[in-house]
C-alpha cells in the first residue's frame, strides 16, 4: 500500500496506516545505516532539493544524508546563499528552482504554511522540513519510531511534551502523530509557553514537572530558545529550570523507568541537566540515527509514488 | 437626456410610496408617480420590475491607495469598483503615502473624484502622518472636505491623544473613528484560537480589540466626543457598544461583510486572501455580530476595501498584507448572508449601507423628491450570480470570494447626472 498523500506537510490528518507505512519503513532503512555499505539505489535519478529558508543544521544534514544513502541527486538552498536576499520573491525562487527539474522538495520556513503554498506553485513532492510554528513532521515519526524503538508499541503510552510549547513546531507534529496512534499526549510547562487553546488538540495541561514524571512513560523534552523569551514569557532560566528543568535527582525521586527525548540542540543546564542529557534515560543520540532512517523512508515512500 | 425608472420598488426614502415611476431629467428628478404613455416619449425607460430603488449607498471605509500605492487602487479605479458594487459614495481612509492629514491632501482626492459618479469623502488622519503624536489640523481637514478623523490600520494609542482628538473632533461633531487593537498585542496573523493552535499561526487575540473598544467608550463617555468602531469583530466588542447605546452614549460601529459571512475557519487553507486585520473569529462572534445588526448595535455595514496587488499577497502567509478587496461582494454577502437568511430585512440593509453611514459623518442623505438630484442604488435582491474577481472594476483582486455563488446585487447606480449600468458610465 503506497501514501494516501504525495506530500508530507504535517501529521495532522495523516492516517493511521501511513504512519504505521512509514515506522515500518524506516526499520529496514535502519538497518542499511548498520551496513558497512550505507547506501542503496532507490532513489537513483531523483533530484532533491533541500530549500532552507530557516538556518538548520542537523535537520538539513540529516535529511542530506538520507538522500545520499537513497542515491537520490541532492542540492541544497538556503537563505544565506539565497537570491531572496535580492528581493526575489519566494515563489519566484521555487519557480526558478523547478524549472531546472526537481523531483522533490524539502522545505524549512519561518512562515507556517509554506509548505501547503508550496504545493499550489510546484509539481514536486514537498515534504515539511518545519514550517514556522506549525508542524516538523519528520521530527515527529522520528520522535514516534524512537519511542517504538524502546517500548515495542505507541498504543497506550503515555508521553508528555515538556518546554516551549507555543513556539515549537515540533509539539504540534509529535502531538497530531502520537494521538493517532492512540498514545495519551499531555503538555508541561509554564502557562506563558502554553499555546491558551491546546487543549482544543486533545492534549492534557499540567504546570508541574514532577507531576509530568510521575504520570508519564515518556518525557519529550523541548528546547528553550535563550534568546527570544527569558524576560518576556517567563522571567528567567534560572527560574525556568528550577521549576521545569529535569534532573537526575527529580528524576530519581520517582525510581521508574522513564525515557526522556530532545530534539535538540540542547541547552544543558536549562531543560534538561548535563547529567540528565548525558545519562541512561536519555535516547537523545538514537534519535539523531532514527532521523536518518526516518527520513530515507519518507523519501523512499513519497519519491516511489506514482502519480 | 431623459430617463424613466418603470415600476421600481422603492425603500429606505422618507415617504411612504412602494412602488411608483420616477423620470429624470439630466439627473434630476422631474416625476415620481405614474408616467403615461405620452409622458415617455423620448424618453429611455428602465424596466425594473421587482427591483429596489434606495438612497445611493456609501461605503463608509475604503481604502483607495491614492496617494502612493496607486499600482493597487486610485481614487478613479476604486471609485469605478465602487460604483460597479452599487455604491453611490465611498468614504477614503487616509493610511496613504502621504498620509491625508493635510488640506491640500483632502483636496487633491476630492479634485481627482470630481467628476466621478461615486462621491468620494476622505477620512483625514487624526494625528500627523498618523505617528499618534501630535494632533493634525483638524478644523483645516474639516473645512477642505474631510468627513471624520481616523489612524486606521492603527489605534491611537495615547489615550491623552484620544482625549484631546474626542473634544476637538466635537467642535465639529465629527466622528473618531477607530480601529480598535492593542498595540503591545498586535503582531499575529491570525485570530487567537484553537484554530490558530492548530495551525501554528500567531494568534491576534480578541481581548486586544476589546480592550482598546472598552478605553474608547469610556473616554467617549468622559469627553462626549463621537466615536466610531471600525471593522468591529468580537462578541465582546458588540456587548460593550451595545452597553453604551443603551447609556446613550455617543458611540456608534460598523462590521464588514466578511467578518458577518466567514469564520477563522476558512484560514485552514492558508490562503493569504482570508488574512485581515482584524482577523476572521469565531462563530460565537459571527453570531454576536449578527445579533448586533439585528438589534440595531451595529449601525453600518462597510466592506474595508483593502487593495493588494498580487505580488504582496502572492507570498508566505506571515508576510502577506492583511486585508481584502470589499466594495463588488458587498451588497451581494450583505443580501445572502443577512436577507435570505432571514436576518434582517431589505430595508434593515438600505439603513445600514446608505442612511446610517451618512448620518456618522454628517452627509445628508438623498431624497426621492421632485427637484433633487437623483443618487440611488437599484438593486435585485434575487439575483443569482457568481463573484468572478477577473471582471473586478477594482485594480486590484485580493478576495477570498472568488466563484462565490451569491444571491443579490446591484443594478444600477445613479449620481451626479450619471448613471452607470450593464457595466458602463452613461451620461444622463
Amino acid at each position: 500500500m503506497p501514501l494516501t498523500s504525495r506530500h508530507l506537510l504535517g501529521l495532522q490528518g495523516v492516517p493511521r496506516e501511513d504512519i504505521q507505512l512509514i515506522l515500518d519503513t524506516a526499520v529496514t532503512f535502519r538497518e542499511v545505516l548498520e551496513r558497512p555499505i550505507k547506501k542503496v539505489p532507490t532513489l537513483q535519478g531523483k533530484t532533491v532539493v533541500n530549500l532552507f529558508f530557516e538556518n538548520s543544521t542537523r535537520t538539513r544534514i540529516s535529511f542530506e544524508l538520507a538522500q545520499k544513502r537513497l542515491s537520490a541527486d541532492t542540492i541544497n538552498f538556503s537563505t544565506s546563499t539565497s537570491s531572496t536576499k535580492k528581493g526575489e520573491t519566494f515563489k519566484d525562487t521555487v519557480k526558478n528552482i523547478e524549472a531546472m527539474k526537481v523531483d522533490m522538495i524539502v522545505v524549512r520556513h519561518a512562515s507556517a504554511g509554506v509548505p501547503q503554498f508550496l504545493t499550489k506553485i510546484s509539481n514536486a513532492n514537498i515534504i515539511n522540513a518545519g514550517d514556522g510554528a506549525h508542524e516538523h513532521p519528520t521530527q515527529g515519526l522520528l520522535d514516534m519510531y524512537s519511542i517504538r524503538e524502546k517500548f515495542d508499541k505507541l498504543e497506550g503510552l503515555k508521553v508528555c511534551i515538556v518546554g516551549d510549547i507555543a513556539h515549537s513546531r515540533v509539539a504540534l507534529s509529535n502531538i497530531f502523530g502520537l494521538i493517532t496512534m492512540g498514545a495519551k499526549v499531555s503538555v508541561c510547562g509554564p502557562s506563558t509557553l502554553i499555546p491558551r487553546y491546546i487543549e482544543t488538540l486533545g492534549v492534557k495541561v499540567i504546570h508541574s514537572i514532577e507531576q509530568a514524571i510521575a504520570e508519564n512513560d515518556v518525557l519529550n523534552v523541548l528546547r528553550i530558545q535563550l534568546e527570544r523569551q527569558a524576560g518576556a514569557s517567563f522571567p528567567t532560566l534560572r527560574e525556568y529550570h528550577n521549576y521545569f528543568g529535569i534532573t537526575t535527582e527529580r528524576l530519581e525521586k520517582f525510581n521508574k523507568d522513564i525515557v526522556i527525548l530532545h530534539p535538540g540542540p540542547i541547552n544543558r543546564g536549562v531543560e534538561l541537566s548535563s547529567e540528565v542529557a548525558d545519562g541512561p534515560y536519555q535516547i537523545i543520540l538514537n534519535q539523531v540515527t532514527n532521523g536518518v532512517a526516518i527520513r530515507m523512508a519518507v523519501l523512499y515512500l513519497l519519491g516511489t509514488i506514482t502519480r | 437626456m431623459k430617463i424613466a425608472l418603470k415600476n421600481i420598488n422603492l425603500i429606505g426614502f422618507d415617504n411612504n410610496l412602494e412602488k411608483a415611476d420616477i423620470l429624470i431629467t439630466d439627473g434630476t428628478i422631474k416625476k415620481i408617480g405614474t408616467l403615461g404613455q405620452d409622458e415617455l416619449k423620448n424618453v429611455k425607460v428602465y424596466e425594473f420590475d421587482n427591483k429596489y430603488c434606495a438612497p445611493g449607498f456609501l461605503d463608509m471605509h475604503v481604502h483607495l491607495r491614492e496617494p502612493g500605492r496607486e499600482d493597487e487602487e486610485t481614487v478613479v479605479t476604486g471609485s469605478n469598483s465602487a460604483a460597479a458594487g452599487g455604491f453611490t459614495a465611498v468614504a477614503c481612509m487616509p493610511n496613504t503615502s502621504p498620509a491625508i492629514d493635510s488640506a491640500e491632501i483632502v483636496k487633491f482626492i476630492k479634485e481627482k473624484a470630481a467628476s466621478h459618479l461615486v462621491d468620494v469623502y476622505p477620512v483625514a488622519a487624526v494625528t500627523v502622518n498618523r505617528k499618534g503624536e501630535a494632533l493634525s489640523p483638524m478644523a483645516e481637514l474639516a473645512e477642505a472636505g474631510a468627513v471624520g478623523f481616523t489612524d486606521d490600520g492603527d489605534p491611537i494609542a495615547n489615550a491623552k491623544i484620544l482625549r484631546y482628538a474626542l473634544e476637538y473632533s466635537k467642535m465639529y461633531n465629527l466622528p473618531v473613528i477607530e480601529h480598535c487593537e492593542d498595540p503591545a498585542m498586535m503582531g499575529g496573523a491570525m485570530n487567537e484560537g484553537s484554530t490558530s493552535t492548530f495551525l501554528g499561526l500567531p494568534g491576534m487575540p480578541s481581548v486586544a480589540e476589546d480592550l482598546i473598544v472598552m478605553r474608547d467608550i469610556v473616554m467617549a463617555e468622559y469627553t462626549g466626543g463621537k466615536i466610531h468602531i471600525a471593522h468591529i469583530s468580537t462578541k465582546n466588542a458588540v456587548d460593550m457598544v451595545r452597553q453604551a447605546k443603551a447609556k446613550g452614549l455617543n458611540v456608534t460601529a460598523e462590521v464588514t461583510p466578511h467578518h458577518f459571512t466567514l469564520t477563522e475557519d476558512a484560514l485552514k487553507s492558508y490562503d493569504t486572501n482570508t488574512k485581515m486585520n482584524p482577523p476572521l473569529r469565531t462563530r460565537e462572534d459571527v453570531d454576536a455580530i449578527i445579533a448586533g445588526l439585528k438589534d440595531g448595535t451595529i449601525d453600518c455595514i462597510a466592506s474595508d476595501h483593502a487593495p493588494h496587488s498580487i505580488e504582496e499577497k502572492e507570498v508566505e502567509f506571515q508576510y502577506a498584507p492583511n486585508g481584502i478587496v470589499g466594495l463588488e461582494t458587498s451588497i451581494g454577502l450583505a443580501l445572502s448572508e443577512l436577507v435570505h437568511k432571514r436576518h434582517l430585512t431589505i430595508a434593515q440593509i438600505v439603513e445600514k449601507m446608505s442612511v446610517n453611514p451618512r448620518k456618522i459623518l454628517n452627509i445628508p442623505v438623498p431624497k426621492l423628491a421632485e427637484g433633487e438630484q437623483a443618487n440611488f442604488t437599484i438593486f435585485d435582491p434575487d439575483q443569482i450570480w457568481t463573484v468572478d474577481i477577473t471582471a473586478f472594476k477594482s485594480r486590484s483582486k485580493n478576495s477570498p470570494f472568488d466563484k462565490r455563488l451569491l444571491t443579490g446585487k446591484s443594478v444600477a447606480v445613479i449620481n451626479k447626472g450619471q448613471m452607470f449600468y450593464e457595466n458602463k458610465f452613461i451620461k444622463l
